[in-house]
């Protein structure tokens, strides 16, 4: 018992020289130390907050797509203020008397909660008025103007892929550290992407005030004052004047552009359209409502986040998974009058010569040819049974990204859809269907949603003849130091296809542009440059068909793939191959052959709109 | 009848202390977000929720007290412990990462943290275990045991990545004193800290040097010579200090290619096992001298680990922060910058403080986290030295009644369990308010009942009140 009680007494001792020691501590902080103390009358500092400039984003030539401008808030410290010529003020920011007598009763209320603070008074104040006020500031103790940056685009060209910034509100506060009401942070597209690179550090000044609460001097001589550290510049993989012509193009049609170059993986341009002019970007709090509220969605990157059946785009991944499993070869030959029928089953096919090899079948587009390809794969003995068959297949299929997400940078990437066994028992019943079921994916109709950027990484990935790196539109300057997790973007991916097969369907994309009669995009051929192309019609339940199409060149060493997406807009021969087409010559080139002008004409003008339901 | 008792036998000053506490640590969440023009009862606020918080507290206080049977706690601890054990498992697959620590589970909306509550029951499970009857500290399977069921929860916090959490559970070494433990541990934990301390700011044979005169005094006044002894002492570390000096001079210094502290390490360190060796032999029955020496060697070890435990095995952010505690770094705009803002704003409070919501650092946002880890800036800063002195005061007055009340009860459970409350609860208070005056390095824990977080009030409300409920029931004892 004498152990213990003096064992707690010990304890109880210990305890207490601990809180003497954090009380002695506090004594020496709180009332010995005057660093830190400051002095009855003048109890309060005043932190000027200096806003950085936000970095500017280039693109792959190092050429300025979002810029900074300077402008203004006018900030007021209630304290400070002294009666003034309201009159001359409100001319000055052009305002009601009203607004500036209410803003005062305001501050009355709520004095003792703003105590030496500052309130904003106006944001986003423009130069003119600034100068104005600068001029006559001495008129108005206690206005303080004070320098933010806001977004200028020297080009036209980006829209919602470069996003926009706008004030933090709640809900971005609760999940983000380091912001405070009044920042600015980057909300879609770009911005957000870079957004830690962009935004920079604030710094701040602090200031003593004397018993008048006049500003009197740096506190401490600015020791602990902080500079504003600029954001960084951030490259982009963009290529500003490829960006702009494939928004040109695009006009008044809905859908979306994606090239990539397939070497890299690098994003050369991605249209959605309609998209977002730049000049609305800039001040995007005064159309957030009529953007929001627009029918064609101009807020949404449908480049990435519109899931869509393929169409006969799909064939290549088809006839790939064929050759692959020994189920096809080039050779392999079979019929097709105006379809392909068994039983009740008949899927239509257009005319065109009978019977047909694997790469007349790519360059014509033959539906029948890949019904017979995809019930082999799906009816192949070695597997025991359709649905083993058929996860095998979705294998493949989703080794070229499809049904996943990328992990490229933009933000809100959606994965897409490959259905599953699952989805199939669900509709047919378990195990009670057959490749002729789903026959549709043949053609790739059906159940398969692709973003764009699937295909355009399918695309990529055919003219690596195997492989695509993952998308992106991340680059760095040189000598700047890059984030190590670039590093995904420089890995390779290979399909679970050999590499070998590959050359046999660009044979058939060659043809399909390149051919004689018979080959579905020979119109649009570009002289001097030979293109690998692939149409594709995608019927929809939303109306008529959209318009696809998929291409790369040149055929050896491919600099760009470019795929088209065109909603509601017929063949894919018609409107998505000659503005992937055009896209590529541009791009190639660096311009139109005067042969093609008419053509180019023709989709600056062309407004397809009006087929696009809007409900 | 036994009913309407409670109300008089129930420690009113317990909860007394606790309600000013709670109280007051929402006046003060308040003051410091309160914004233009808000109401106290915004729930989408701090404020707000936190009243939400205290509610759902004083709800589990009345249930504590008046519906949960006491016996479960005896019966049901390891159970209890076990269950958190899995729940920590889980966090570390399942959890929610916030700021760099997966610590955090979500369910149905709510985030919490089993950190928080994984005290209460290790609480518990220690009590069970040291009060059962038997329990002999000293006991190598006791300690052992003891041991482990601390080591189990710590091991996982840390995996966790809730390093400060985790220091929280070293408070239940001083309930291993009080049940009897030898001091010398709670001595040899301190000593390790100042030789780490040593190590970094001056240089491992600084360490050395304190490390060997330490030592030697305590081998002399355990054999009573202490005058004697303690002149040695003084004379051979005043010689050693020169060493360093005499291994620079050139001559020998291009011969030597070890520093000085490695030479007085090996000769030490081999002076020891060479004793340590002959002890063994003769079957020496001086158990105490044996520790003294195997201490001895691993105490060297430790100071040769220091700068790798320091480069290598903390954190980048933690590392920074004890190097501008220890002033290696003077960076008040970065790491520094923390703390220093704390310091001006709870220096800036002076002796009677700005008044209520007149706190002007608190209010710019400069302090970071100042309604949770930081709440304590505001109290400085708005009820100055008077105020802070005062919630110093509370809360030592909280720990002592603990104490008091723990000492008394004739129930071995409801003792080990008091004191368990009690480090628990001196461990939250002295790390978060040593890290807002710069006595300590920045330790996110929150301060009890004060701090802003609904995992935290909760924790700490069922932490206490379980004693409380647990003193209640002495009085069925005395009746007998």
């Amino acid at each position: 018992m004498s152990l213990s009680v003096s064992r707690k007494n010990i304890l109880i001792a210990a305890i207490a020289i601990a809180f003497l020691a954090v009380i002695s501590r506090l004594f020496y902080v709180q009332i010995i130390e005057d660093k830190y103390r400051i002095n009855a009358e003048n109890n309060a500092l005043k932190y000027k907050v200096n806003y950085p400039a936000r970095g500017r984003i280039l693109d792959r030539n190092g050429e300025i797509m979002v810029d900074n401008k300077i402008i203004y808030d006018l900030e007021v410290t209630p304290i400070d203020v002294q009666p003034f010529d309201t009159l001359a003020f409100c001319e000055i920011f052009d305002l009601d008397e009203e607004f500036v007598k209410e803003r005062f009763d305001y501050y009355r209320r709520y004095r003792s909660r703003i105590g030496f603070g500052s309130v904003s008074f106006l944001k986003q104040i423009p130069g003119e008025m600034y100068d104005k006020f600068a001029e006559k500031s001495y008129m108005f103790p206690g206005f303080d103007a004070v320098i933010r940056t806001a977004r200028e685009y020297p080009v036209n060209s980006g829209g919602n892929l470069l996003g926009y910034i706008s004030e933090v509100d709640q809900n971005f506060l609760n999940s983000h550290d380091g912001y405070v009401m009044g920042d600015f942070a980057g909300k879609t597209g770009m911005e957000m992407a870079f957004e830690d690179r962009l935004k920079g550090e604030k710094g701040y000044e602090i200031f003593l005030r004397d018993a008048h609460n006049r500003i009197q001097e740096h506190y401490e001589n600015g020791e602990y004052d902080k500079e504003a550290i600029g954001g960084s510049d951030v490259m982009t993989t963009i290529d500003l004047h490829l960006q702009a012509y494939g928004q040109q193009l695009m006009q008044n049609k809905v859908g979306s552009v994606v090239a990539i170059e397939p070497s890299t993986g690098e994003i050369l341009a991605m249209v959605s359209s309609p998209g977002i002019d730049v000049s609305q970007l800039a001040e995007i709090n005064r159309y957030y409502s009529e953007l929001i509220n627009d029918p064609y969605k101009p807020m949404f990157n449908r480049a990435v986040q519109s899931a869509q059946p393929p169409g006969s785009v799909f064939k290549v991944v088809n006839g790939l998974i064929g050759l692959q499993e020994g189920v096809l070869t080039p050779d392999t030959k079979y019929p097709c009058h105006a379809g392909y029928q068994v039983g009740r089953v008949k899927l239509g096919c257009h005319n065109h010569v009978s019977p047909i090899d694997m790469y007349q079948s790519l360059m014509m587009s033959c539906n029948a040819y890949y019904c017979y390809v995809f019930r082999n794969i799906i009816d192949n003995p070695k597997y025991g049974s359709v649905g083993e068959a058929f996860d095998k297949w979705r294998e493949y299929v989703t080794s070229f990204g499809f049904g996943t997400k990328l992990g490229s940078d933009i933000p809100y990437e959606l994965a897409g859809n490959v259905p599953t066994r699952a989805t199939y028992d669900r509709l047919h019943g378990k195990d009670r269907w057959k490749s002729l079921s789903i026959i549709s994916l043949s053609i790739g109709q059906g159940e398969l949603g692709c973003t764009p950027l699937h295909l355009a990484n399918m695309c990529a990935t055919v003219a690596n003849r195997g492989y695509y790196y993952i998308p992106h539109y991340v680059k760095y300057q040189p000598g700047e130091t890059v984030d190590s997790t670039y590093n995904v973007y420089t890995t390779r991916h290979y399909t679970m296809v050999d590499t070998t097969y590959f050359p046999e369907v660009v044979k058939g994309m060659e043809m399909a542009v390149q051919g004689g009669p018979g080959a579905t995009a020979r119109s649009v051929a570009i002289p001097g440059i030979i293109m690998c192309g692939k149409t594709g019609t995608a019927q929809n339940p939303h109306g008529s068909d959209h318009s696809v199409f998929m291409c790369f060149a040149p055929k050896d060493d491919p600099k760009i793939a470019v795929v088209a997406y065109v909603e509601n807009a017929g063949f894919g021969a018609t409107w998505a191959a000659p503005i992937a087409s055009l896209l590529v010559e541009r791009y190639l080139k660096g311009e139109i052959s005067p042969e093609r002008k008419y053509l180019e004409q023709r989709m600056f003008d062309a407004n397809l709109l009006y087929k696009v339901k809007t409900k | 009848m036994a009913n309407t008792s409670i109300y008089s036998k129930l420690d009113w000053r317990l909860i007394i202390y606790y309600l000013i506490l709670v109280v007051f640590g929402w006046l003060n969440i308040y003051s410091s977000v309160h914004a233009e023009n808000s109401i106290l009862f915004d729930f989408s606020q701090r404020y707000g929720m936190h009243f939400i918080w205290m509610c759902i507290a004083f709800g589990l206080a009345l249930a504590i007290i008046f519906v949960i049977p006491s016996k479960i706690y005896n019966g049901l601890a390891w159970w209890m412990y076990i269950l958190m054990i899995g729940l920590l498992l889980v966090t570390l697959v399942i959890g929610v990462e916030v700021k760099g620590s997966r610590s955090w589970i979500s369910l149905g909306g709510i985030q919490f943290q089993p950190a928080e509550f994984s005290k209460i029951t290790t609480a518990l499970a220690l009590s069970a275990l040291m009060g059962k009857y038997g329990f002999v500290f000293k006991r190598t399977s006791c300690w052992l045991r003891a041991f482990a069921t601390l080591g189990i929860p710590m091991l996982l916090i840390l995996m966790e990545k809730e390093t400060g959490s985790m220091l929280v559970y070293i408070g239940f070494f001083l309930v291993f004193y009080r049940e009897g433990m030898s001091g010398w541990f709670l001595l040899a934990g301190l000593f390790a800290i100042l030789e780490f301390i040593l190590g970094l700011v001056f240089s491992p044979y600084v360490a050395m040097l304190v490390l060997t005169g330490t030592f030697l005094l305590i081998f002399f006044v355990r054999n009573k010579h202490v005058l004697t002894g303690s002149i040695l002492t003084v004379v051979a570390i005043t010689l050693l200090a020169f060493l360093p000096k005499l291994l620079a001079v050139e001559a020998i210094a291009a011969k030597n290619p070890f520093p000085a502290e490695v030479w007085l390490a090996a000769i030490c360190c081999a002076a020891c096992l060479f004793v340590l060796v002959r002890d063994l032999l003769m079957r020496s029955k001086d158990k105490f001298m044996r520790y003294l020496l195997i201490c001895y060697i691993l105490f060297t070890g430790f100071i040769f680990s220091v700068q790798f435990i320091f480069n290598n095995v903390l954190q980048d952010h933690q590392r920074a922060r004890i190097e501008v505690l220890l002033g290696m770094k003077d960076d008040p705009k970065g790491v520094g910058y923390n703390v220093h803002q704390s310091l001006i704003a709870i220096g800036s409070g002076g002796m009677f403080g700005k008044g209520y919501m007149q706190g002007t650092q608190t209010r710019f946002d400069f302090v970071p986290e100042q309604t949770t880890d930081f709440i304590f800036c505001t109290i400085g800063e708005e009820w100055g030295f008077v105020g802070s002195f005062g919630v110093l005061l509370l809360y030592f007055l909280l720990l002592m009644r603990i104490l008091n009340k723990a000492e008394q009860n004739a129930d071995a459970f409801t003792r080990i369990y008091g004191y368990c409350v009690a480090s628990c609860l001196l461990m939250h208070i002295l790390i978060n308010i040593c890290m807002t005056i710069g006595l300590m390095p920045v330790i996110g824990i929150p301060l009890p009942f004060l701090s802003y977080g609904g995992s935290s009030l909760l924790a700490f409300t069922i932490l206490l009140f379980i004693f409380i409920r647990l003193d209640l029931d002495q009085w069925k004892y005395l009746k007998h």
